[in-house]
């Protein structure tokens, strides 16, 4: 570089070395810090407030509270919330088994049968009522399943007997289902769409009917996408508060539960335990999904 | 090794002698015609390629014959039998899928076993005809692995084996080696060669590598713009080309455009339309009249490059040299002519003295390397 004169200096540098290097050094956390600071106010501060409430059997709101324990988690094995907490896994099963019976067919017949310049068209109709509230998508059920609602009419109207479907496990699987159908038939989608047709050929070619293809390669090959789909709807379902409160009877699973714990009983040791217990069983299910959808995905 | 693999599935009706045939077959894709009448005869036990151009309909003719296509007009028969309507899950014959469609979910055991399964094969035949197949592509030590555990090869070899295994009449093959490097591609043929005649089943290859269809064939057909062009042995495509189309496509040639001026027997006397004089062999297939259109086909392989000695031959002409390339076995010339067209020469080695660049030289060659073709290909 010296070409001209030795003795010019050459210029400082703008930082000293060391100041450079702290700049590197904490940039990602200039980075991250907005996003951390949103986590940390409203993600792991309650987490803890939660957990330690959790601990207190009977920590009730402007009452002076008791020693730790673990009253709270025994209450759970009383038979009444037990059998909570077996009606919410049982809705948030048949939501799911619903979702993929009613999912599949459509999610295959859009990514293989329908003509492609259709495929997009069909999936943002059946995105669409993502786009209105979940409120009112479970109002809109009520006018349709209340006594003399258009189910109902529909029924009379073929000569047959009117049902009480309201404020029953019917409605809010019905509800359940309608409310998370559409991201099974998203995950579907992706997974069916991308499936190699050439290996539905060789598997005719080797001697299977459609349908046997369907079963041997098809499903196996979609598997991770069942998986992603069905551990998704599980999820949400089992934490959704929404269609039980409005479609079914009071108390009858465990997000319901929780909000009557801390609204009605002021029982908030009880509701924390509650609280952590279903953010347990959603973590491993997502847990599940991460593992299995993933490791499928590799594979294939 | 294992000859129990090679029967055809119906070993009745060995009297036929036709495995494939193909009648008057057209295919339309969207209006645009893929495939216009093409007849087909395929022999039992016959190494048969289809070769061509990419888009020439070959891989859409190997289709109908698996039944993945149905024609637009015409018949496809197996074994004497139309197989008009039948889905490719009931015809006698298995593919081997250019990117393999090996089945990822599935261990190399059961991507082999699975033709089987759906024949309810017995469980102790199954077990022996897929350790047979996975002898047979030399894979035995495979049989638990993915598909992606696999290299390129491996997953031939298994595309290979999960065909055979079903002993198939026929077995199609759709650009097999197109995946495969040189130096895999050189083995495969070696193999598939070797398994052909072991099997003594019939293969039907599809490829656009006109060496991979003259070293591995014992007929090809040679397409283009859907239309077969010739059908015919290795060296009957090589050496007598019926259109220059397939003197063109098969090896390399120089093509001299131009028309009969005179048939005198047992010479045909030809000028180019750069007005160059040449002396070709009559073609037994169509009998040229003066004025007629032809092109003329002569091989590289068939010129000198120098002073003829002896007889002068018919063929003999002046010219330029302007690119001399060293192969090592063989010497590539490229010598413009006077009259102004240029013809590449290819000459074995023989240790002598190159010529030098740009300086004159004399190319000669006889009638009988000459061939006179139609300037058009015949419409069928």
């Amino acid at each position: 570089m010296a070409i001209s004169s030795s003795t010019v200096e050459p210029p400082a540098p703008a930082h000293p070395g060391w100041q450079r290097h702290l700049t590197k050094l904490l940039q990602p956390f200039l980075l991250l810090a907005p996003s951390g600071l949103w986590l940390v106010m409203l993600l792991v501060v309650p987490t803890v407030l939660i957990l330690e409430l959790s601990l207190i059997p009977g920590f009730r709101l402007g009452q002076p509270a008791g020693g730790y324990g673990l009253g709270n988690y025994l209450q759970i094995f009383q038979i009444v919330y037990l059998q909570v907490v077996l009606r919410s896994l049982y809705f948030a099963t048949g939501a799911t088994i619903a979702c993929l019976l009613l999912g599949f067919p459509v999610a295959y017949w859009i990514a293989i049968k329908a003509p492609k310049r259709w495929r997009n068209l069909l999936l943002v109709g059946f995105i669409l009522p993502l786009w209105t509230s979940s409120l009112l998508r479970a109002y809109a059920w009520i006018t349709i399943l209340r006594p003399s609602g258009l189910l109902n009419s529909l029924l009379g109207a073929i000569g047959l007997p009117g049902q009480d479907w309201l404020y029953r496990s019917p409605a809010v699987l019905i509800g359940m289902a309608y409310s998370f159908l559409p991201y099974m038939v998203l995950i579907l989608y992706a997974s069916l769409e991308k499936l190699d047709r050439r290996l539905l050929e060789a598997a005719a070619d080797l001697g299977a009917t459609p349908q046997q293809a369907f079963w041997k390669i098809t499903v196996p090959q979609t598997l991770p996408g069942i998986a992603a789909g069905g551990l998704l709807v599980f999820i949400a379902s089992l934490g959704d508060f929404v269609v039980p409160d409005l479609l079914g009877p009071p108390s009858m699973t465990l997000s319901r539960l929780i909000y009557d714990q801390f609204l009605r009983f002021r029982n908030w040791g009880f509701g924390s335990s509650l609280s952590l217990i279903l953010i347990f069983a959603v973590s491993v299910a997502i847990a599940l999904l991460i593992k299995y959808g993933d490791r499928n995905a590799a594979q294939s | 090794m294992s000859q129990t693999v090679t029967q055809p599935r119906n070993v009745s009706d060995t009297d036929t002698k036709l495995d494939v045939e193909l009648r008057k077959v057209f295919k339309v894709f969207n209006g645009e015609t893929a495939v216009r009448g093409i007849d087909l005869e395929i022999r039992q036990g016959e190494f048969f390629s289809i070769l061509g151009p990419s888009g020439c309909g070959k891989t859409t003719t190997l289709r109908m014959i698996a039944g993945f296509e149905e024609p637009t007009g015409g018949e496809v028969l197996l074994r004497g039998k139309s197989m008009l309507n039948v889905p490719p899950y009931r015809r006698p014959v298995n593919t081997v899928f250019q990117s393999y469609a090996l089945f990822g979910h599935m261990t190399v055991w059961d991507n082999i076993a699975f033709g089987l399964r759906l024949q309810n094969c017995h469980k102790s035949e199954l077990q022996q005809r897929v350790r047979e197949a996975l002898q047979l592509v030399k894979m035995e030590g495979f049989a638990r692995r993915y598909p992606a555990q696999l290299s390129g090869g491996q997953q031939q070899r298994v595309a290979l084996a999960r065909a055979l295994v079903n002993r198939p009449t026929v077995v199609l093959l759709d650009e097999p080696l197109g995946a495969l490097d040189l130096k895999l591609r050189k083995e495969m043929q070696m193999e598939l060669s070797t398994l052909h005649r072991e099997l003594g089943v019939t293969f039907v290859m599809v490829t656009h590598d006109q060496e991979e269809a003259l070293s591995l064939s014992d007929r090809i057909a040679v397409m283009n713009g859907g239309r077969i062009e010739q059908i015919g042995s290795p060296s009957e495509i090589y050496e007598h080309p019926q259109t220059a189309f397939v003197a063109d496509f098969i090896g390399d040639t120089n093509l001299f455009q131009g028309r009969v001026e005179s048939s005198q027997q047992p010479h045909l006397q030809i000028t180019t339309h750069h007005g160059l004089k040449l002396w070709v062999k009559p073609s037994s297939s169509w009998i040229e009249s003066p004025s007629t259109e032809v092109v003329v086909s002569v091989r590289p392989e068939k010129i000198q490059v120098g002073s003829p000695a002896g007889d002068t031959p018919l063929n003999c002409c002046d010219g330029i040299l302007k690119n001399v390339m060293y192969l090592g076995t063989h010497v590539h010339y490229v010598v413009e002519l006077s009259s102004g067209e240029t013809v590449t020469v290819m000459q074995p080695n023989r240790s002598r003295e190159l010529p030098n660049l740009d300086s004159s030289v004399q190319v000669y060659w006889q009638a009988i390397d000459g061939l006179a073709l139609p300037a058009r290909s015949p419409e069928k």
